[in-house]
């Protein structure tokens, strides 16, 4: 059984700088895994390219089919789901049509069944439905682009850094609300700066350091990783004691 | 100052204002969904009018052929465009699209010619041939530079109005024409005289922006479109092709540029060039309204009406002077209300 | 200099042309037209390709160029040569009007403000009285100098192409000076410009004057060569066709002007003679090719002719090194001032309804280092805008050596000596790192646009290209000198800001994840290098992620947590701080 997604050998490059050179990652299905580094590492850059937002050069298969043909739009159709890091809501947009445009390649039957699965998670989404997305404060935003992504269906949701300037709180449940999804059968790939609230929710993690994984290996064992430790645990740059 | 004199020259402003309306929101439409400066509406204007002119008076309009030679050419991206993974159903669909739909549009256009269609035949034609050279337009020019930025997409929508206003005097000729009105009868209310024509541009004006603000507000369709307007990557991550938007962004300007066109042609005699000078107008109300807002629009496109109709009567030689000069007053206010600011995040 | 020789050569091959014998009177007509082309193209070349301004709108300063000798001299008797002058300066005054409205507009809300006054303006020309309506003005007097007229496209063929290359030596010289480094950087957004003292409004509009001056010295010699002038040639039309030209050329080269309207003439002229021919139809076919044409360009080759031309020749990108003995005078310090460099009292911002910095207060003492850490969003890169200008605070103060700067803008903060570094790298990319770092010693430069032209401003250039070579030797890429900013590696060009940053001669680096991107050897000459700057005289004030590289470092640390400061001390005292460590740094160190 082939993992969820695959990537072989890739490489990005902005404009003549390579940021991201030959990665090979995997996520399997029901699983968390989780890319940790500093700012500028390239983290970001791979998730665009693994969406389709940026060209990269390699292999992208995910559920047994290469991407490199597809748009975005298409990867979606697929079931691919990326929450960007800044976002991108329809903020003049209220909350409840955010949501239902994030269904508009799934049927409306389904579509009607996301909304509610996305209004359990989260409650504070349903309260706050005909609000503009861009009045919404920083973490129902973050909830919200979540919320959209969901209601795509999606197989393998990429979240890049989803506790980027929220309250340690607000941190806490958007990571319980990761768990969730992966035990509701939906795989994540998670990029975080807070390395220790990552490691301690994802199945296997990589370490990125200018624009190549380092190391990578089961979650708990990088968490121990004594270089890891040094590099990213010991001093962090979120608020971790979140968890 | 004479009341009937004002009350004419407000009724003709009005009337002219409202279809500049039409164009002003066409334009803000358009470039909030693909962000091109339609400056060839102005083109979709003059093609519908004179397409519809030409029809009514039994002369075969040069556009029919046009749209089916843009489709050959959208069939022939569309197939190079998807030639590493050739999808037999996308290419049929591209090719009925492309070249059966503009091939039986020329086909019936050739037929009604001979005998001298009646009213509602010429504006279906009109419209819908106008409409395949818009969506062509966007397949052909813009969809590839979808990625640049609007200084280059403006350029190219430049080089799009010369080409097509080139074309427009090749199918047209330098001599004005005039069509038949779509609603002959007028009735008179105090001094005032309603010409049938003017209720239908007003009817359709009022229609039309009911209709948009239905389409938007209400379908998942029009939704998507704000969305892509909105935020273009975010709607692409929602699944929502640009392109889609695209062509639908197009399709609703070039049918409200061929309109309005049909529209006015009754009322003034068209020449292959009025079309820019009206659309400019147009343009005038949508900067006004930032190129973002639509009620804005509305009423700058009325206002533009009301002060080219004055002008046109206490100073006809300055006319269009006095309504471009208008433009300056306006990017000086707009300029000094919101500086721009570079983003700088923490 | 060398690169002055393909001018000369270009020159004399132009003066040799009308000598060739058998040359058809025809083809001088032509070439007659490309310089009256390649002078505008030229002048959109500054504009919109180097400066980012698009107009739609040169024809109408050709028109002002062209009816203000044709008035004077037809009507009132004028000698063409006094009207020359006052041609250039009706084109220059009417640029300074319109500009001063439309340097100011942001975005695609320039161009479409060119479109409009352009029109405008034709529609007043072919309206006004005295300027002869749609039949514009007849007999215009041809050019002479002594008792030689020129009456024909032969003679007067000399007059344009001298002001064609002299113009163009001109634009080059202002490309390549202090100024002209100023009016590169403008594309790339004003921030960074003005973080380095250039008032980029005046910029802007120097080159707007600059392309309608070009522009008018074309209508000039257009009159003088047609001795008519209608306004037809200056119509939205022709405003359209030069910006064509100057796309086909390739719009961020003074030479792909001259190339481009050579290409758009002579295919105009060719379309015109033979199109009819194969289509059968009359009016304007060539526009048709043309607008096609212009599509395909930008899908096929966005860049233009010239790019691709230069690329096909071994061209050497030598770029000689500047003699780093020459010297700018240093920064005069008040001796015992006060210890207090920057004072931050209850700083405040607020935008809408988000406190971004909230009542912030610290200080940074002379010849110390001091680290801004805290979480993303919590207000960091808003206190260095603050101090920097860039936002105005909402309350609080901010003051310099004990004076309050408050709503000083940024090209006054750099006078004070304050200079910073972006956490988005903001270079010109197709700029070497040298003439990159030369723009951050901008203020210490006197020559204005006019001595760059005339190459008056050498000596000034040289210590300024002199200064920035020292602050590259000094912060180590010395290699890179003459590479383009956009082909280093993200790390290598931040380094490239704290260079030019250093050639501001300052008191206080602000400096914004300096070290983000650096490999750990990098991260370490960086740090020795800010201690002995240290240790010269000069404070630090720097936001780091890099907790390791910020604790080794620093003198002190203030730790921002939601637009607040949460704690203040050495590095020691704040690894241990409980605050801190459950805001910030997560597990105690």
């Amino acid at each position: 059984m082939s993992a969820l997604l695959a990537v072989t050998d890739a490489h990005v490059a902005y404009g003549k700088v390579e940021a991201v050179r030959s990665v090979s990652l995997e996520v399997g299905a029901n699983e968390i895994v989780t890319i940790i580094g500093a700012n500028g590492a390239g983290k970001t850059t791979l998730l665009s390219a693994i969406m389709g937002i940026l060209p990269l050069k390699g292999r992208v298969a995910f559920a047994g089919q290469d991407l490199a043909r597809l748009d975005i739009e298409d990867r979606v159709a697929r079931g691919l789901g990326l929450v960007p890091e800044h976002r991108e809501l329809f903020v003049t947009m209220n909350v409840e049509d955010n949501l239902e445009l994030g269904a508009f390649r799934v049927e409306k039957a389904r579509a009607k069944a996301s909304m509610e699965r996305v209004y359990t998670l989260f409650p504070r989404l349903k309260e706050r439905r005909k609000q503009l997305a861009g009045t919404l404060s920083g973490g129902e935003q973050q909830m919200l682009a979540m919320g959209r992504a969901l209601m795509g269906a999606p197989k393998l949701l990429m979240l890049d850094e989803p506790s980027l300037g929220l309250a340690p709180i607000i941190v806490a449940d958007i990571f319980r609300i990761v768990t969730e999804l992966r035990a509701a059968g939906v795989s994540v790939l998670l990029v975080e700066q807070n390395a220790q609230a990552a490691l301690k929710i994802a199945d296997h993690a990589y370490v990125m350091e200018l624009g190549e994984f380092v190391l990578k290996g089961p979650a708990a064992e990088i968490a121990a990783n004594e270089r890891v430790a040094a590099s990213y645990l010991g001093f962090q740059h979120e608020a971790a004691s979140a968890l | 100052m004479n009341t009937t004199i004002m009350l004419f020259l407000i009724q003709d402003g009005i009337t002219n204002g409202a279809i500049y309306a039409l164009l002003g929101l066409a334009l803000v439409l358009v470039f909030a969904v693909t962000r091109v400066i339609l400056i060839p509406q102005g083109e979709f204007v003059t093609y519908g009018a004179l397409t519809y002119a030409s029809l009514a008076s039994g002369q075969m309009p040069g556009t029919a052929k046009l749209a089916l030679a843009m489709g050959v050419v959208a069939f022939a991206l569309d197939v190079f465009a998807g030639r590493k993974s050739l999808h037999v159903r996308l290419i049929a669909r591209s090719f009925l699209a492309n070249i059966v739909l503009p091939g039986i549009v020329l086909a019936l256009t050739l037929y009604f010619v001979a005998q001298k269609p009646p009213v509602a035949v010429s504006i279906a034609l009109s419209l819908v041939i106008v409409a395949m050279i818009g969506l062509s337009l966007y397949r052909i020019v813009f969809q590839p530079l979808a990625h640049t930025s609007v200084l280059v997409l403006l350029i190219a929508s430049v080089g799009c109005h010369l080409a097509l206003q080139g074309l427009g005097l090749l199918f047209f000729g330098a001599e004005g024409q005039r069509g038949p009105a779509v609603l002959s009868t007028a009735f008179t209310a105090g001094s005032l005289r309603f010409t049938g024509q003017s209720i239908t541009v007003y009817g359709i004006t009022i229609a039309f922006i009911v209709g948009l603000w239905l389409f938007f507000g209400w379908t998942l369709y029009g939704k998507a479109l704000r969305a892509t307007a909105v935020n273009r990557l975010g709607a692409r991550l929602a699944g929502i092709r640009t392109t889609l938007s695209g062509q639908i962004a197009f399709l609703l300007a070039s049918v409200i540029g061929a309109l309005s066109g049909i529209l006015i042609v009754p009322i003034t005699t068209l020449y292959y060039d009025t079309g820019f000078l009206i659309g400019i107008k147009g343009f005038i109300a949508a900067i006004i309204g930032g190129l973002v807002s639509y009620p804005l629009t509305a009423i700058a496109a009325l206002v533009v009406g009301t002060v080219e109709a004055f002008s046109s009567f206490y100073a006809s030689n300055y006319k269009e002077v006095i309504v471009f000069m208008l433009l300056i007053p306006v990017l000086l206010l707009r300029s000094l209300a919101a500086p721009a600011v570079e983003e700088e995040k923490d | 200099m060398n690169d002055r020789l393909p001018i000369l050569f270009f020159a004399l091959v132009m003066a040799a042309i009308p000598f060739i014998p058998g040359m058809p009177p025809f083809w001088i007509v032509l070439l007659d037209n490309i310089g009256l082309a390649a002078l505008v193209a030229m002048g959109l070349v500054l504009l919109t390709g180097v400066g980012g301004l698009t107009s739609f709108g040169q024809a109408a300063f050709v028109g002002f160029g062209a009816y203000t000798t044709a008035v004077l001299s037809a009507t009132y008797g004028v000698s063409p040569w006094l009207t020359l002058p006052l041609s250039l300066i009706v084109s220059g005054v009417f640029a300074v009007l319109l500009g001063l409205i439309t340097v100011r507009l942001s975005g695609h809300y320039l161009p479409l403000g060119t479109l409009a006054w352009g029109l405008g303006l034709f529609y007043l020309f072919s309206k006004l009285e005295f300027l002869g309506r749609n039949d514009g003005i007849s007999a215009i007097p041809p050019l002479s100098i002594g008792g030689y007229r020129m009456l024909d496209p032969a003679s007067i063929y000399f007059a344009i192409w001298v002001a064609v290359v002299l113009s163009a030596l001109l634009t080059v010289n202002l490309l390549d000076s202090r100024t002209g480094r100023a009016i590169r950087a403008l594309r790339r957004g004003h921030i960074a410009a003005e973080a380095f003292g250039v008032h980029t409004p005046r910029a802007k509009l120097l080159v707007f004057i600059h392309a309608a001056v070009l522009a008018g010295l074309s209508g000039w010699l257009y009159a003088h060569l047609q001795r008519a002038v209608n306004p037809t040639p200056f119509g939205a039309q022709a405003g359209i066709e030069y910006l064509f030209i100057a796309v086909v050329g390739g719009a961020g080269y003074v030479w792909g002007g001259v190339l481009g309207a050579a290409i758009v003439v002579i295919l105009k002229e060719v379309l015109q003679s033979y199109l009819p021919l194969i289509l059968h139809g009359s009016g304007q076919l060539e526009t048709i090719v043309f607008g096609i044409m212009l599509v395909a360009l930008l899908q096929l080759a966005p860049a233009g002719v010239w790019p691709w031309l230069t690329s096909l020749l071994p061209l050497r990108t030598n770029g000689k090194a500047p003699d780093t003995s020459l010297l700018l005078p240093a920064r005069i310090r008040a001796a015992g001032a006060s210890e207090v460099l920057l004072q931050v009292d209850k700083a405040r911002k607020q935008f809408g309804g988000v406190i971004a910095v909230n009542n912030v207060s610290f200080d940074v003492q002379t010849r110390e280092i001091v680290a801004l850490i805290g979480p993303n969003g919590a207000g960091k890169s808003t206190t260095f805008n603050l101090i920097t200008g860039v936002l105005t605070a909402t309350a609080g103060s901010i003051s310099v050596l004990g004076r309050k700067v408050d709503n000083a803008p940024p090209q006054e903060i750099v006078k004070l000596g304050i200079s910073r570094t972006f956490q988005h790298v903001k270079l010109v990319p197709d700029m070497t790192v040298l003439e990159n770092v030369a723009i951050g010693a901008h203020l210490r430069g006197q020559s204005g646009p006019i001595a760059s032209m005339l190459r008056l401003d050498r000596a000034d250039e040289a210590r300024l290209l002199a200064e920035a070579a020292r602050q590259i030797e000094r912060v180590g890429l010395a290699d890179q000198m003459h590479q383009l900013a956009g082909s280093l590696s993200l790390g290598q060009q931040r380094i490239v800001e704290i260079a030019r940053a250093l050639c501001v001669d300052p008191m206080l680096l602000l400096l914004d994840e300096p070290a983000a991107g650096l490999r750990h050897m990098e991260k370490q000459r960086l740090a020795a290098l800010l201690r002995q700057l240290r240790d010269g005289g000069m404070s630090v004030l720097l936001v780091e992620h890099d907790m390791g590289f910020v604790m080794d470092l620093a003198d002190r640390v203030v730790v921002l947590d939601f637009g607040t400061k949460i704690a203040e001390g050495t590095p020691a005292t704040i690894k241990s701080n409980p605050e801190v460590i459950k805001a910030y740094l997560g597990v105690a160190a």
